[in-house]
């Protein structure tokens, strides 16, 4: 049917590949370089969000969970590696004589650091994918738990001030394993780091997109009791992609901190969450490129009208977000197809909707 | 294939004290095509929902030697049980050939998942030709006929390997040839497997019977073949009414009317 459509991906993200690793080196200044960086943070957990939502129909509601597994791993990390033998930062504001808190010891080590960013979301969202999914937890349900999620996280990082640095957060990180920080030629590499992470984050989808597993993705989106009767099990499935999107956000996460240089409960709540949610949505759940491009352009939002207008720009997130959803249900990138037709969508690619009445009306009984 | 039979004991379903099922026993056996027929209610899907595993039933259901009743859903399947529903469960959002090659995909590794498909399975081929849906390769099985999304379900069934194929009213809304068509198939696929068929179309029932079990409010009332069947007085009397007082000649022209209207009050 569409013999062409993978090589056709794949040369987009090529093409990505160079305007991001080779272009915007050379012509954004280096405040935008940063800022593009944050985009490209905010686009791997979007990459995620659109696998889990988009292809396997989980509303995640709650990334900012795994987002902050990894950011505050990588945090920790920077912190002690900038302290050096010294108090942490964040300590010497309250109590510059109480020990270290246990639990950070280990992350002094690069190595560990660098595990617990991948294993610490796939052991978590592994945990919590296993119990949901086996209990047919789905629809609503599954997003407003993982919403309350990242709700709770936040509020006891923000109650754990001893021990995480609460609402002020982590921050003046120095050193990013043995380089300095502040040298200009470090922050470009830091953000090639994470926009290289991202196209890493994008060929690893699309891979998954045009396997058997995507197929059997979006099936078990579209009719998991049937999937059932041909002898999977959907929980498995579902696990698989909701897994492999807590890994994306986390290792999101983890780039956040070194190219922002701050991480605090609020960049991982509730807010922050939809705010993720609100790109994927906004780009086109179900396709490859929607998602990564839909979290940059809100990111760019935020950080351009949002610091200028801040009042404004929450009307006008919204709204945009009001009219994608009424007159673009699959995101901008269904905007092309709509105009030219001449690229015919796989049907894979037009999601579900978000909440499937079946499914309420299933749970409800 | 090995000739196994389905064998189904003293099977009992109950829902929050109503008895849908209330000890039904038959078997079934490669190299015929078996019906399940009964008025609405009869508990004819309930039973198939048992063994599948949908709805817990106590007694016993047997394939070979092993036990179904207490298993999960996708275990039974891949001990070689598939099933059908009443109205055609099929991925409408993906293509024939995708919808064959994750019913075929049941005994792949995890692994090859991973992989995108190269070439089509010579399972998936032979139940294209059996079926008659080749030219249909590509179309997305949301917008193929009533008749033919039926058939890919059949397709499905026989490129996951199915030993036993429980077929949940198979040629509801289908047209006379369609229905035809169906038959024959079914009687085809019958020689190697175990084919079970729910329906209420007595016309499409006595064409293409081996075997015959009537329900009756949960219940076994008569089992046979299908002139035994027709012949019995209670069976008569499930159908027509005890005001028919029917003889079989009559049993065997009423029924098409008999079975028009269970259709129309079919949920």
């Amino acid at each position: 049917m569409t013999k062409l459509k993978p090589w056709i991906s794949l040369s987009g993200i090529g093409m990505f590949a160079v305007v991001l690793l080779a272009v915007a080196p050379l012509v954004l200044t280096d405040h935008w370089l940063t800022n593009l960086g944050k985009y490209c943070c905010w686009a791997i957990a979007a990459v995620g969000i659109g696998l889990a939502w988009g292809r396997g129909g989980m509303l995640v509601m709650g990334q900012g969970v795994f987002f902050a597994l990894g950011a505050y791993a990588m945090a920790m990390h920077l912190t002690l590696e900038t302290a050096g033998d010294r108090v942490p930062g964040f300590m010497v504001l309250y109590d510059p004589l109480a020990p270290l808190p246990a639990f950070w010891e280990p992350f002094r080590s690069a190595g560990f650091t660098l595990l617990a960013i991948v294993l610490l979301p796939v052991i978590a969202a592994g945990i919590l994918g296993y119990a949901l999914f086996k209990r047919r937890v789905k629809g609503a349900y599954f997003a407003i738990l993982t919403q309350a999620l990242a709700v709770a996280l936040a509020t006891l990082i923000s109650s754990t001030i001893r021990e995480t640095g609460g609402d002020t957060g982590l921050s003046d990180f120095k050193l990013f394993f043995g380089f300095v920080l502040n040298d200009p030629a470090n922050k470009v590499m830091v953000y090639l780091i994470a926009a290289g992470l991202l196209i890493v984050c994008l060929l690893a989808v699309w891979q998954f997109y045009r396997s058997r597993f995507g197929e059997l993705l979006v099936a078990t989106r579209d009719a998991e009791e049937r999937v059932r009767f041909l002898g999977y099990d959907p929980a498995n499935i579902k696990l698989v992609a909701f897994v492999v999107s807590a890994l994306m956000a986390s290792i999101g996460g983890a780039m956040f901190v070194p190219i922002v240089g701050i991480i605090t409960p609020a960049e991982i709540g509730a807010a922050a969450s939809i705010l993720m949610i609100a790109g994927v949505a906004f780009g086109g759940r179900a396709s490859l490129f929607g998602p990564a491009l839909g979290a940059m352009a809100v990111g760019w939002g935020q950080s351009s009208l949002g610091s200028t207008w801040p009042d404004g720009w929450t009307y006008i997130l919204g709204l945009l977000f009001v009219v994608v959803i009424l007159l673009l249900p699959n995101g901008l990138s269904s905007l092309p197809a709509r105009f030219t037709g001449w690229t015919r969508r796989s049907p894979a690619e037009q999601p579900a909707p978000a909440f499937d009445a079946a499914e309420l009306e299933e749970v409800r009984s | 294939m090995t000739d196994a039979s389905l064998v189904v004991t003293d099977l009992h379903v109950e829902f929050s004290g109503f008895v849908a099922v209330g000890g039904v026993s038959f078997d079934a056996h490669p190299g015929e095509v078996r019906f399940l027929i009964g008025p609405n209610g009869a508990g004819k899907t309930t039973c198939i929902d048992a063994i599948t595993g949908l709805t817990k039933g106590t007694g016993s259901a047997r394939l070979g030697e092993k036990e179904l009743l207490g298993k999960q859903v996708h275990k039974i399947v891949r001990l070689g049980v598939g099933r059908t529903f009443q109205t055609a469960s099929v991925f409408d959002e993906l293509t024939v050939l995708q919808n064959l090659d994750i019913a075929a995909g049941l005994h792949r590794s995890a692994f090859s998942l991973l992989r995108a498909r190269h070439g089509i399975d010579p399972s998936i081929e032979q139940a294209l030709a059996e079926t008659g849906l080749a030219a249909e390769l590509a179309t997305p099985a949301g917008i193929l006929s009533h008749g033919q999304k039926q058939w890919l379900e059949i397709a499905m069934l026989l490129v996951q390997d199915a030993k036993v194929l429980l077929l949940d009213e198979p040629v509801a809304g289908m047209s006379h040839d369609e229905r035809t068509a169906t038959g024959e198939l079914l009687q085809r696929i019958a020689a190697k497997r175990i084919v079970l068929v729910v329906e209420h179309d007595m016309d499409f029932m006595r064409r293409f019977a081996t075997r015959v079990t009537v329900l009756h409010q949960g219940k076994v009332l008569s089992q046979g073949t299908v002139a035994e069947v027709q012949a019995d007085p209670k069976v008569q009397e499930v159908y027509l009414g005890t005001a028919g007082a029917a003889t079989t000649a009559a049993m065997a022209v009423v029924p098409e009317t008999v079975a028009e209207t269970l259709k129309l009050t079919e949920d």
